[in-house]
């Protein structure tokens, strides 16, 4: 359980003026669900995207270490397209379906780096059977599904690399409470079949309910970090996010 | 008119629309991917021409190779464009490269006039292909008439085959709606963008050929008014789609050879319903015939 997959060192992030990210350190061993909670605004979808190489970030180390092969690589400064070849996979915040392109395109589109004609169908099958309203559309244009068929597909789609680390921003924003379930049970099922999760969550208790450890971003710094049950007892969280 | 006259019309129309066409899925493919519109097509399409000019005329190769050596050409001189004149400003603002786009088609047209001279260059056109066919009903058919849209339409065809069919094609669809989500799929975007400008330059090549062969004759600014109507046909059909712009061209081409056939009084207005036909479309219907989106065009 303890074995590094992703150790980030004094990451930040700014946007012109705004200082968005500032010194997070965050680690994530192999097997673990992470979970970085915060409120709107608190930096969360900046790491991540800092993290996947979709803004310009700085930090004293970012460091990926595949399972594969156990080499670590920095990923500091590499575009985006390289991530996924590494291993690394984001469903990005707001879904970001294809909307013009059938559910089919979509998740071939998330296995494009790979050519192994038979696992692609394998994974597919696999990713339908997560999620088996998406099998029903397959043919559907993306515009076409509901706001929880689409999360499930940027998912799926996000899966269909066979990543890793599966990075997912905000799975459960704007589903019904029934979906947020859902959504959250899959992502255990996922991480229990041996994918290394990180997950960013407005939705704390959920959040908490599912991760392993957890930290907490408050205006761009961790404020605290510990074990999920930790976390989901802890006053001050509960009184920040969780309610009371 | 006889039934012959309406043949030669049809056919008439039938080729120049499908070139329109075949130009106008360079100016779409590229639109549906960077937002820019591609001035430098239109010279594009007239380098083709010059290509197959020096090979075949200049330097006596046969005509098979000199279309292969035109189309290769023509390929490299779309990718420079792209590497020296878009790539640099990917991120700048589009209209930067709508500046730089002008800019590089003047440059095409004034480094074309210094090189070949602006004298018009007749072509000689192979006489396999100037052979009328007659058919019943004394109906005659030029060979080259009828090859030109055939060539187009089996073009399109394999573009919408790659388009539909294959990976980069997947990817270039999925890049002209979200470049940022194609790009974390794994997606080198800049290879795809310049997969689009190939195939653009090919096919605009191809279209700067058959031209060269219908009008027999090759000089600088010949890609101008091809081009700007091929850019109204692209508008026409739905900018960004490539059916829709095959289908604009073969409009365009048949409202300009139709309403100059049954109306001769009107020919010195021919040039005129391009854009007509684009103030309609625009007022109408201004995500053009096939076109789904507005927000963010042009
Ligand atoms: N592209 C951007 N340009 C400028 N500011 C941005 C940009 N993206 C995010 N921000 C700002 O950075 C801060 C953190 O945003 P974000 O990472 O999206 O937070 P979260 O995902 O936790 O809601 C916010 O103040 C937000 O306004
Ligand atoms: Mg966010």
């Amino acid at each position: 359980m303890s074995e590094a997959m992703l150790k980030i060192k004094n990451l930040n992030v700014n946007y012109g003026a705004i200082h968005a990210v500032r010194d997070v350190s965050i680690e994530i061993n192999r097997g673990e669900i992470v979970t970085l909670i915060g409120a709107n605004g608190a930096g969360k979808s900046s790491v991540i995207r800092a993290i996947m190489g979709l803004v310009k970030s700085r930090s004293d180390e970012m460091t990926f270490i595949s399972p594969r092969d156990n080499k670590p690589v920095s990923i500091q400064g590499k575009p985006a397209e390289a991530h996924v070849k590494l291993g690394i996979s984001l469903s990005p915040e707001g879904r970001r379906i294809l909307p013009q392109l059938t559910v089919e395109e979509n998740l071939n589109l998330g296995a494009y780096i790979r050519d192994d004609v038979n696992g692609i169908a394998d994974d597919m099958e696999y990713v339908y059977s997560l999620f088996p309203r998406l099998k029903e559309r397959r043919r559907q244009k993306g515009s076409t599904l509901s706001g929880g068929e689409q999360q499930m597909l940027a998912v799926g789609r996000a899966l269909m690399s066979r990543p890793d680390l599966l990075m997912l921003d905000e799975p459960s924003l704007g589903l019904a409470p029934i979906l947020v379930e859902e959504v959250f049970e899959i992502i255990r099922t996922i991480n229990a079949q041996g994918r290394t999760i990180l997950l960013v969550e407005q939705n704390a208790f959920a959040a908490l309910k599912a991760a392993h450890r957890a930290y907490v971003l408050e205006v761009g710094t961790i404020g605290l970090s510990g074990t999920g049950s930790e976390l989901l007892n802890d006053n001050k969280v509960r009184a920040a996010y969780l309610g009371g | 008119m006889n039934l012959n006259i309406f043949v030669q019309h049809f056919i008439n129309a039938l080729s120049l629309g499908s070139l329109y066409g075949l130009v106008a899925v360079g100016y779409t493919m590229v639109y549906g991917i960077l937002r820019l519109i591609n001035f430098a097509h239109g010279d594009i399409f007239m380098l083709g021409a010059y290509f197959v000019y020096f090979a075949t005329i200049v330097y006596k190769l046969p005509w098979a190779v000199g279309v292969v050596i035109a189309i290769i050409g023509t390929t490299i001189c779309g990718l420079l464009v792209d590497r020296i004149a878009y790539k640099p400003l990917r991120e700048a603002p589009r209209i930067s490269a709508l500046i730089s786009a002008i800019g590089v088609s003047f440059f095409i047209e004034n480094f074309a006039v210094v090189v070949f001279t602006g004298m018009p260059r007749p072509v000689v056109q192979p006489p396999i292909l100037m052979q009328p066919i007659v058919l019943p009903g004394d109906v005659r058919l030029i060979p080259l008439g009828i090859l030109v849209p055939i060539v187009a339409f089996v073009l399109v065809g394999c573009l919408l085959w790659l388009l539909y069919r294959t990976k980069p094609g997947l990817a270039m669809r999925a890049i002209s709606f979200d470049i940022e989500t194609t790009r974390m799929m794994g997606v080198s975007v800049n290879r795809i963008i310049a997969l689009a400008f190939g195939l653009g330059s090919a096919l605009a090549a191809v279209a700067g050929i058959l031209w060269a062969l219908r009008y027999p004759r090759v000089e600088p600014f010949m890609g101008m008014t091809p081009g700007i109507k091929a850019f109204i046909a692209a508008v026409f059909g739905g900018i960004g789609s490539v059916p829709g712009a095959m289908i604009g061209g073969l409009i365009l081409g048949f409202v300009e050879i139709m309403s100059v056939a049954f109306f001769p009084t009107l020919s010195g207005y021919k040039d005129a319903f391009a854009f007509c036909l684009l103030i309609l479309i625009l007022l109408f219907r201004p995500t053009g015939l096939l076109g789904e989106r507005l927000e963010d065009k042009i």
